[in-house]
């Protein structure tokens, strides 16, 4: 009999594996290093206008969403209307920085698609990006009023993960770290 | 509007396959003729529904629909019409409708041809078949709708991948996933022949075919996808045990023993728990395939953008139909068991060997593919698992079963005469050792232990594999010499026979060398000189380039022109390689351009690779094997009772 | 030989076989195992000799240097903490580039410098092996200024 059982209880267990190598792979349970910490600190010029510059101290004062994103970028465009809605609705300014991007397209994109941005700084060769610890395109991180970071998202951002992940923290005040 | 009835249809597609899975089981437990005859009409109305949602997505692509998401990702107004039709099952939604629509062509096909099932058995197959489309339409409504939309649209696309720019590439996914499908025909069979606690050799005759059907695509899928990662990547290798190549390599280990396992029960009606199991574990591997590939877990070149929540999704329907099937197994197998005897000397002990041979090579692979995975959740570190051990574990199994291989077709069943077996191979064995030893030395120059076992083992299985069709074409009394069956057996080995040829010669033989060269200069690798005349400027359709021109002699002899291009793709911006190869019976030769080293001079890697094209041949040939092995007259739908008796004469063993 | 005791002889056979083959390949697996190694464990000397090893991170800015005409090339990689040099002959991944991740297969060798036989590159423009993300996201967090040019200040165990 137990032959015949065997099959089974090996299954159970690769399933089990599987199911925890899941759940710890999972990209957006990587956690950041920053989270509960200041964001760094970064200045840049802004893509639509060279001589203006955007920086860290821009965010104080109120929660904001900082994107990361690229013309070059799948997800980008796939989360580009959501993030065109998040900034008709108003509920939180959205600030973008584009890496390793050229600004020609930059802007085209910003032309054809529209523009969620306040501001998007101009992060040609990734220096900034490295200093966020930024692992690729698109990610969004969510800045308290106090310029603490509260959350940082991998991925195309959705209506889902804003209503689990971005909007109980705003709600409750920024500041609170994980 | 067209996006909008493609993702209608699927919905109507569900519930279709809804009433496909669940009536006829009820019917068949019932006995209820007319909930049974369900299936063949929803299967039907649920192919119609999905061909127009495939349909719906193909249109959205060649009109250059980009307010469709999927076709914002994977398509552009400049690429070529071809790649608009092939982007469509190029990442994970699209193909995912693939695999749903060839899910339904295979149920259709089972449900056209089964004419000499009963209907309890071929409804219940419908019906588990059924069951396994409303998982998948789930799998796609739920969380990877190809329809989803994109808004405002995109005014142009982001291009379809380069290295998916290929016509081997286009037509490599549909081959595989008929294979990979194909093998839920034989698991349907499997829980229905479970569910009615029946399993004969005549259940094992009605498999067969369909089994070896998908065996037959899945290998010309595996082969189409190691000729394109060949000459497409540019590091000239033919496999790299990577984890998405593994997980389509194990379903077919598995099959190729399921195909053994079924000869054996419907020959003799042994080995039943065994055929059961794997029939399931063939079907079980093609659905882990799809969570590896899928899910994110494991990191490979091929993977599919990962998203665990999809990952959760495909890991809950494969442990749900694993474990469901596996709990009938365990239920039912034990009273199947015959207590039948064969001698040790018999095809039965041949096969048995085989079947554990292939399972333990299969394990292995996976092993190695999930170690890395199972060791870091254990704290133990990252580590990789990488060719070098692949290539010496898996020589490990295969060596006996190729040995064993030619010895096995020329056993007959139950009790085998020793002293004429012996007579049978004392020619092919001295003849494969010999020669094993000598034409490597003769040909290449040189012979080792490795070499030499390589060489003889593949001239041991074709000359083994000869014996009976050049044994029929002797036989001069007009009978029918040999069956379609036992001539695609034969063939198919000889097909392996060949593989296994390529292989040890191209491993044992091939040079590889990156050298530096600039216009003007030249260098010999493996005998050849290679000269590079020029470095010049080409535009492709959606494409610019930097094409090489090299000039292979041997001997002073112009033997060949290649011309490797690196290629930027103008969307997507990256650098892609295009080999030159020159390619002959017996050989290729393989030039790739690598970067500019300044001073004009660019790296080459070039490469001799000796009897390379036997690989991908010899895959080609078990195929056709396989093929004709399925057009035996046995298997003929209205096979009148005169001829069924005189193939069973024919039968030779 | 009746079935009962041709079943066992044919278990008894493969099972002989299976560890005799087991023995091998576990013997060949520890043989063959990659360890994937941080740039500041090199650097702090915890890496396995006498082996080959993995080795990831990004390439430094402006550290790429190749002899004119050579297939030589020198970079060095960075976790951020560390920095370690590497010598490579051959030809590069298409997607080889200054300030991309990169994981390479390879061994220690003299004055410190890891001598590659094998460089892997990013698989696109997204993505980065994981390895290199976690080894990075570590040594981020110590930083609490930006990255900049001669700032290595390794810190190493």
């Amino acid at each position: 009999m137990s032959r015949y059982v065997l099959p089974l209880v090996a299954v159970v267990v690769l399933v089990v594996f599987l199911v925890v190598g899941l759940k710890r792979g999972d990209p957006k349970a990587l956690p950041s290093p920053f989270i509960g910490k200041p964001a760094p600190e970064f200045e840049l010029p802004t893509l639509k206008d060279p001589s203006a510059t955007i920086a860290s101290e821009d965010l104080q004062g109120k929660p904001a969403l900082v994107n990361v994103w690229a013309t070059w970028c799948v997800g980008c465009r796939a989360e580009h209307p959501f993030l065109l809605e998040l900034a008709a609705e108003n509920s939180i300014p959205v600030y973008g920085i584009n890496w390793r991007d050229t600004r020609a397209e930059a802007l085209r994109w910003i032309e054809q698609l529209g523009d969620p941005y306040i501001a998007s700084g101009f992060d040609g060769s990734g220096r900034v990006g490295i200093d966020w610890g930024v692992y690729g395109a698109p990610e969004t991180f969510l800045v308290s009023a106090d310029g603490v970071v509260l959350h940082k998202h991998l991925g195309p951002l959705n209506r889902q993960a804003w209503e689990r992940d971005f909007a109980p923290l705003i709600t409750t005040g920024g500041g609170a770290a994980q | 509007m067209i996006p909008e009835i493609g993702q209608f249809a699927l919905i109507l597609a569900l519930s279709l396959a809804i009433c496909q899975g669940v009536l006829p089981l009820l019917g068949a437990y019932r006995n209820d003729t007319a909930m049974m005859r369900v299936a063949n009409t929803a299967a039907l109305g649920q192919f119609f529904f999905v061909a127009v949602a495939f349909a719906c997505l193909t249109w959205a692509f060649l009109s250059n629909d980009f307010s469709v998401l999927y076709v914002a990702n994977h398509s552009q107004l400049s690429l070529p019409t071809m790649y608009k039709v092939s982007a469509v099952w190029s990442a994970h939604e699209g193909s995912l409708l693939m695999w749903i629509l060839i899910l339904c062509a295979w149920t259709v096909a089972v449900s056209r041809f089964s004419s000499e099932l009963p209907a309890t058995f071929s409804a219940r197959v419908l019906g588990v078949l059924g069951l396994l489309s409303v998982g998948f339409l789930l799998f796609a409504i739920l969380t990877s709708n190809p329809f989803d939309r994109l808004s405002p649209p995109a005014s142009d696309g982001a291009d379809l991948n380069p290295l998916l720019q290929d016509p081997g590439l286009a037509i490599h996914p549909p081959l595989l996933y008929i294979g990979y499908v194909g093998f839920s025909v034989a698991f349907a069979f499997a829980i229905a022949a479970m569910l009615s606690g029946n399993l004969d050799q005549k259940w094992a005759r009605w498999t067969r075919p369909w089994t070896t059907l998908a065996w037959l695509f899945l290998t010309l899928g595996i082969m189409l996808g190691s000729w394109w990662a060949y000459y497409e990547l540019g590091w000239g290798g033919w496999w790299f045990w990577d984890p998405v190549e593994n997980a389509s390599f194990m379903p077919w280990l598995i099959g190729t023993a399921l195909i053994h396992s079924l000869a054996v029960t419907e020959k003799r009606g042994l080995f039943k728990s065994w055929t059961l199991l794997l029939a399931i574990t063939a079907f079980s591997l093609s659905l882990l395939g799809t969570f590896l590939v899928r899910s994110g877990i494991i990191v490979s070149v091929h993977a599919f953008a990962t998203d665990p929540t999809r990952g959760f999704f495909i890991l809950a329907f494969l442990a749900t139909v694993v474990i469901g099937a596996l709990v009938l197994y365990a239920w039912r197998a034990p009273a199947l068991d015959s207590d039948v005897g064969f001698s040790p000397l018999s095809r039965e002990t041949f096969l048995l060997l085989n079947n554990v041979l292939l399972v333990v090579a299969a394990t292995l692979v996976l092993m190695g593919t999930l170690a890395p995975l199972v060791i870091e959740l254990m704290n133990g570190g990252k580590i990789s698992i990488g060719p070098p051990w692949f290539e010496v574990a898996f020589m490990v199994p295969m060596i006996p079963l190729v040995l064993l291989l030619g010895l096995g077709m020329h056993t007959a069943w139950r009790k085998q005469d020793k002293r004429s077996w012996y007579t049978v191979f004392r020619i092919p064995a001295i003849a494969a050792i010999l020669l094993g030893i000598v034409l490597p030395l003769m040909f290449y120059g040189r012979t080792g232990l490795l070499l030499a076992v390589g060489f003889s083992a593949a001239l041991w299985i074709i000359a083994t594999s000869l014996i009976q069709p050049i044994r029929s074409l002797r036989r001069k009394d007009g009978s029918a010499g040999i069956t379609r069956s036992a001539l695609g057996m034969s063939v198919a080995h000889l097909g392996m026979g060949l593989f296994v040829l390529g292989v040890t010669v191209t491993s044992a033989f091939n040079v590889e060398s990156d050298r530096a060269l600039k216009p003007g200069e030249s260098t010999d690798v493996g005998g050849y000189d290679f000269a590079m005349l020029e470095l010049r400027n080409v535009e492709g359709p959606n494409y610019s380039a930097i094409e090489g021109v090299i000039e292979i002699r041997k001997d002073g002899e112009l033997v060949a022109t290649v011309r490797p291009q690196k290629r930027q793709y103008l969307v997507q911006k990256n650098w892609m390689t295009e080999a030159g190869i020159h390619a002959t019976w017996n050989k290729d030769l393989f030039v790739a351009l690598g970067d500019q080293l300044g001073n004009g001079a660019w790296s080459v890697r070039v490469q001799y690779k000796p009897m390379i094209r036997f690989i991908w041949f010899g895959a080609i040939i078990m195929a056709l094997g396989g093929l004709i092995a399925v057009s035996d007259r046995r298997y003929r739908l209205k096979a009148s009772k005169t001829s069924r008796a005189s193939s069973a004469a024919a039968e030779s063993a | 030989m009746r079935p009962r005791q041709q079943r066992m002889l044919a278990i008894g056979l493969a099972a002989v076989g299976i560890a005799i083959a087991a023995a091998f390949t576990l013997r060949a697996f520890q043989d063959n195992m990659m360890f994937f190694v941080e740039i500041t464990d090199v650097v702090a000397g915890n890496y396995p000799k006498q082996r080959n090893f993995r080795i990831g991170g990004l390439v430094v800015d402006g550290s790429v240097e190749r002899e004119q005409g050579s297939l030589d090339l020198r970079f060095r990689v960075t976790d951020m903490n560390c920095e370690l040099p590497v010598s490579y002959v051959g030809v590069l991944p298409d997607l080889f580039r200054e300030g991309q991740g990169v994981v390479a297969h390879g061994r220690l060798g003299d004055e410190g410098i890891f001598v590659a036989d094998k460089i892997l590159a990013k698989h696109d423009e997204n993505y980065m092996a994981p390895e290199v993300a976690d080894s990075l996201a570590k040594h981020v967090e110590a930083k609490t200024q930006p990255l900049r040019d001669g700032n290595t200040g390794c810190v190493t165990k």
